[in-house]
């Protein structure tokens, strides 16, 4: 592993995503994406009692699945990174509890999914171990319920809000094995351009998207045609738009590539009242473990870039007017075997 | 600004970082926000609110005209019907729908109240009852604000009958 430029890692031993477990909520799977999805719950209570258990339930399924596909027994799985919006992570510690494996918690918000899946290739990559998996979830009724107003409760939405994604994923990394590989890693830092609104974290986190891309070209010396897809993680339709514009002002030729995010994929904007698009720790990992290496392994893309970005915010530093620090997580993933 | 990057020298290197500044952006950040239809939104909020309401009279007039209620006494079971109409329709996960065509137009003090309670008691039902329901019910935005302005109003009556004694003497 070689430290690049300022703020990247690029892995020499190529760790590969030996398998991966993708389990998501009933409206999740009446999206476009359903097909890629290990399993589509009827339920958003996922047969649990209360809301948290369910997204715990979706954490511990996500990293089973994603152990019994690639044939490895839960013990052998040495470290396991994970991290989710609840507050003190309490859905990924309590699914760590179940699943008995040595923990590593990590919190980066909806950026959660890019920020294991680079530390877990790190850990794989510096020899930590043979394998690691790096798991993240969210739950739509869990969020709205500790960040906005209780999910039943009758209040507009305005158009800038974004629908947090119920589900949960999971990447099995080894050091060797066949299936898509992580070359490199880029960790953003926190870019706060001033939004205070939380009902449009799109345009909170858009810089600091742009702010990782640009670090990650810069650092491995690398332009947008080096990606088949550059992909960010919940900026939805009015941050995808915003990042458009930020590339333009920077020069950057960002239609070199295609440019597009997983919070505008996984829903039906037509059928589906999302507002703006999607968002949470599940989103990008669903839509990137899920969609996205499907089509690697079709081979309709061999190298792709995931920036998930996730916005910092708690409800006490809304409520004393803070601004919204944001920040973004890359990750190369490329198809081929180790 | 609370942003963490040098300031761009004279010619900045090309690509590393975001040159616009924190102001210019949030410029861009509000122009690049869907127009919301003031005036759409106003007309369905008066539509659903009024309808609200006519449905209200048709339930008080139902208990004068049927149940031989007087008009003076029709207004509480009249609310207890709207009340009921309400939770109903939150229990069964209608009510959210409604209010995101509707905006304003279902928060219309019964119905609304109503609606931010049970939605409230729901959501902390798994955290007990006593913490979770009792103490959470009045978070949050408007049943917060409307409740603690009802209890407010009577502890200010009662001190200020304990200064009007007359005051207690003087009902039925």
């Amino acid at each position: 592993m070689q430290l690049m430029g300022r703020q990247s890692w690029l892995f020499d031993r190529r760790p590969v995503i030996l398998a991966t477990g993708t389990v998501v909520g009933p409206f999740e799977g009446q999206g476009p994406l359903a097909a890629d999805f290990d399993h589509v719950h009827d339920e958003l209570s996922i047969g649990q009692d209360s809301w948290e258990k369910a997204e715990r339930a979706l954490f511990e399924e996500a990293a089973q699945l994603a152990a019994k596909k690639a044939g490895i027994a839960m013990d052998q799985v040495r470290f396991l990174v994970g991290g989710d919006l609840m507050n003190q992570i309490i859905s990924s510690t309590f699914a760590a509890r179940t699943l008995a494996v040595p923990f590593i918690g990590v919190f980066g918000a909806c950026s959660t999914s890019m920020l294991s899946l680079a530390t877990a290739a790190m850990l794989v990559d510096a020899g930590g171990a043979p394998y690691a998996m790096a798991v993240t979830c969210s739950h739509n009724a869990t969020a709205e319920k500790q960040f906005r107003y209780p999910t039943e409760y009758g209040s507009q939405k305005p158009p800038t809000a974004q629908f947090t994604v119920t589900g949960a994923g999971a990447a099995l990394l080894g050091r060797s094995g066949s299936g898509p590989v992580i070359t490199a890693a880029t960790i953003g830092k926190i870019v706060d351009f001033g939004v205070k609104d939380p009902f449009n974290m799109g345009a909170a986190m858009a810089p600091a998207a742009v702010d990782t891309i640009l670090a990650h070209m810069n650092d491995l010396n690398r332009s947008p045609d080096d990606y088949d897809l550059i992909v960010t993680g919940d900026l939805s339709k009015v941050g995808h738009r915003l990042a458009l514009e930020l590339f333009a002002r920077e020069g950057f030729p960002i239609d070199k590539t295609v440019y597009s995010d997983c919070g505008m994929m996984i829903y039906d904007y037509e059928k589906q009242n999302v507002q703006a698009g999607a968002s949470g720790c599940a989103c990008s990992a669903v839509v990137t473990y899920g969609h996205l290496l499907n089509r690697m392994k079709k081979g309709e893309l061999k190298r792709i870039l995931v920036v998930a970005t996730g916005a910092l915010l708690s409800t006490i530093s809304y409520q004393q007017g803070e601004s919204i620090p944001c920040i973004a997580h890359a990750v190369a993933i490329e198809s081929g075997v180790n | 600004m609370a942003q963490n990057r040098k300031k761009p020298p004279g010619k900045k290197p090309p690509g590393r970082g975001v040159s616009l500044s924190p102001e210019e952006y949030r410029t861009l950040a509000k122009q690049a926000e869907p127009k919301r239809n003031a005036f759409a939104n106003a007309v369905r909020a008066f539509l659903v609110g009024g309808l609200i309401c006519v449905i209200g009279q048709l339930v008080q007039t139902v208990y004068i005209e049927w149940f031989g209620f007087e008009k003076k006494e029709a207004g509480n079971p009249t609310v207890a019907t709207m009340i009921l109409l309400s939770v109903l329709l939150t229990g069964f996960g209608v009510y959210d729908k409604i209010a995101q065509w509707a905006g304003a137009g279902t928060a219309v003090p019964v119905t609304g109240f109503a609606n931010s309670m049970a939605s409230a008691a729901i959501e902390h039902r798994s955290e007990g009852f006593v913490l979770g329901v009792g103490g959470k019910m009045f978070k949050g935005g408007r049943p917060g604000r409307s409740s603690f302005g009802t209890v407010a109003a009577f502890l200010v009556a009662i001190v200020y009958m304990m200064f009007h004694p007359e005051l207690i003497k003087g009902g039925k």
